[in-house]
């Protein structure tokens, strides 16, 4: 049993991993105008039309023909435009707060609202209505009083 | 104890709303600018490649900036006219800098052998100097004088009517 759950975790993960080498090894233009930003108009390639967007697109088709990897057409541009070119941050150093930052805030988030729902649940579930939980005790007239409107109140 | 607390975490979510807001508005408020007073200095290698051009050590001469890029048309339309001020004042203390911005490398020398210019031409691929000198658009040109003080800018492309004007910019760069 514990064989067969291996070996179905090892076709899957290669079922997700195929694609992903097979498109680094072998990317297309319309893969790579979403990773890349135009350095005039600040949008990804396949959303610009501008001179310096199309000229990339030339170049990126060309550097495909030559055989080049994703990685390589990428760190081809990033030498030319700075890092700014590249969609999302690289995945190290200081640009790696961009890609933990986020879950960190999601977690953080989810932290406080849990320990909010938790606090919130346990006052209403712990503690009773004041008038039940021994508050000071009523006068011995008014004690009277209300005995004598609930048996009236029973009849 | 408990109550200090959260009233300093609502202090503290109040501070951190208030000061992306002013963030916000402060980015709204202060868009690319054009500098005043001194010229942003930049040190960016000659796009012929072999060595560096740093702004500040042309100190003393007037300097023509020319931000270009091979893919713009109206910088290829005027790049003649800086190469005949470059050719008629050099020998008077100006010098015409270009910059080629935003654009390969290849196809900057490219544009630079293809319209015969012989002033020496920065290269600034990422654009960083584009930003700090507040550019929109491309062409534009910047005349610094001998002190290195910004004394006047062209936004767009310069054309043969605009030379009178260019010219007394170049002047006005010579005197400050």
């Amino acid at each position: 049993m514990r064989t067969l759950l291996v070996a179905a975790a090892c076709v899957a993960a290669l079922a997700v991993a195929a694609p992903a080498m097979s498109s680094e090894r072998h990317p297309t233009l319309q893969e790579l105008e979403t990773m890349l930003i135009c350095p005039t108009c600040h949008t990804t390639l396949d959303q610009s039309d501008a001179p310096i967007a199309r000229r990339m697109k030339r170049f990126i088709v060309a550097r495909i023909a030559a055989g080049d990897s994703a990685s390589q057409i990428k760190a081809k541009l990033v030498a030319q435009f700075g890092e700014a070119v590249l969609a999302a941050p690289p995945k190290n150093g200081f640009d790696l707060l961009a890609w933990w930052l986020p879950l960190a805030g999601i977690a953080a988030g989810a932290g406080v609202l849990g320990i909010a729902a938790w606090r919130w649940s346990s006052r209403r579930g712990g503690t009773s209505p004041p008038a039940l939980a021994g508050g000071p005790p009523l006068a011995p007239e008014l004690e009277r009083r209300l005995d004598e409107e609930l048996r009236r109140y029973d009849r | 104890m408990s109550r200090q607390l959260k009233l300093g975490g609502q202090a503290l979510a109040l501070a951190l709303v208030a000061g992306l807001l002013a963030l916000l508005v402060w980015t709204v408020a202060h868009p690319n600018h054009v500098p005043k007073g001194a010229a942003p200095n930049f040190t960016l290698p000659r796009l012929s490649g072999g060595g560096d051009i740093e702004l500040a050590s042309l100190r003393g001469k007037a300097v023509v900036l020319n931000f270009a890029a091979s893919w713009c048309v109206p910088c290829k339309q005027e790049a003649p006219l800086f190469e005949g001020l470059w050719q008629r004042y050099r020998s008077r203390g100006v010098v015409v800098l270009g910059i080629d911005a935003k654009d390969f490398r290849g196809d900057g020398r490219r544009f630079v052998s293809r319209h015969g210019i012989t002033y020496p031409f920065a290269y600034d691929g990422p654009g960083r100097m584009y930003d700090r000198y507040g550019l929109t658009g491309f062409p534009e040109t910047f005349f610094v004088g001998r002190s290195g003080k910004l004394v006047a800018h062209i936004p767009g492309a310069v054309g043969k009517g605009d030379l009178p004007q260019v010219v007394r910019y170049i002047r006005r760069a010579l005197s400050s």
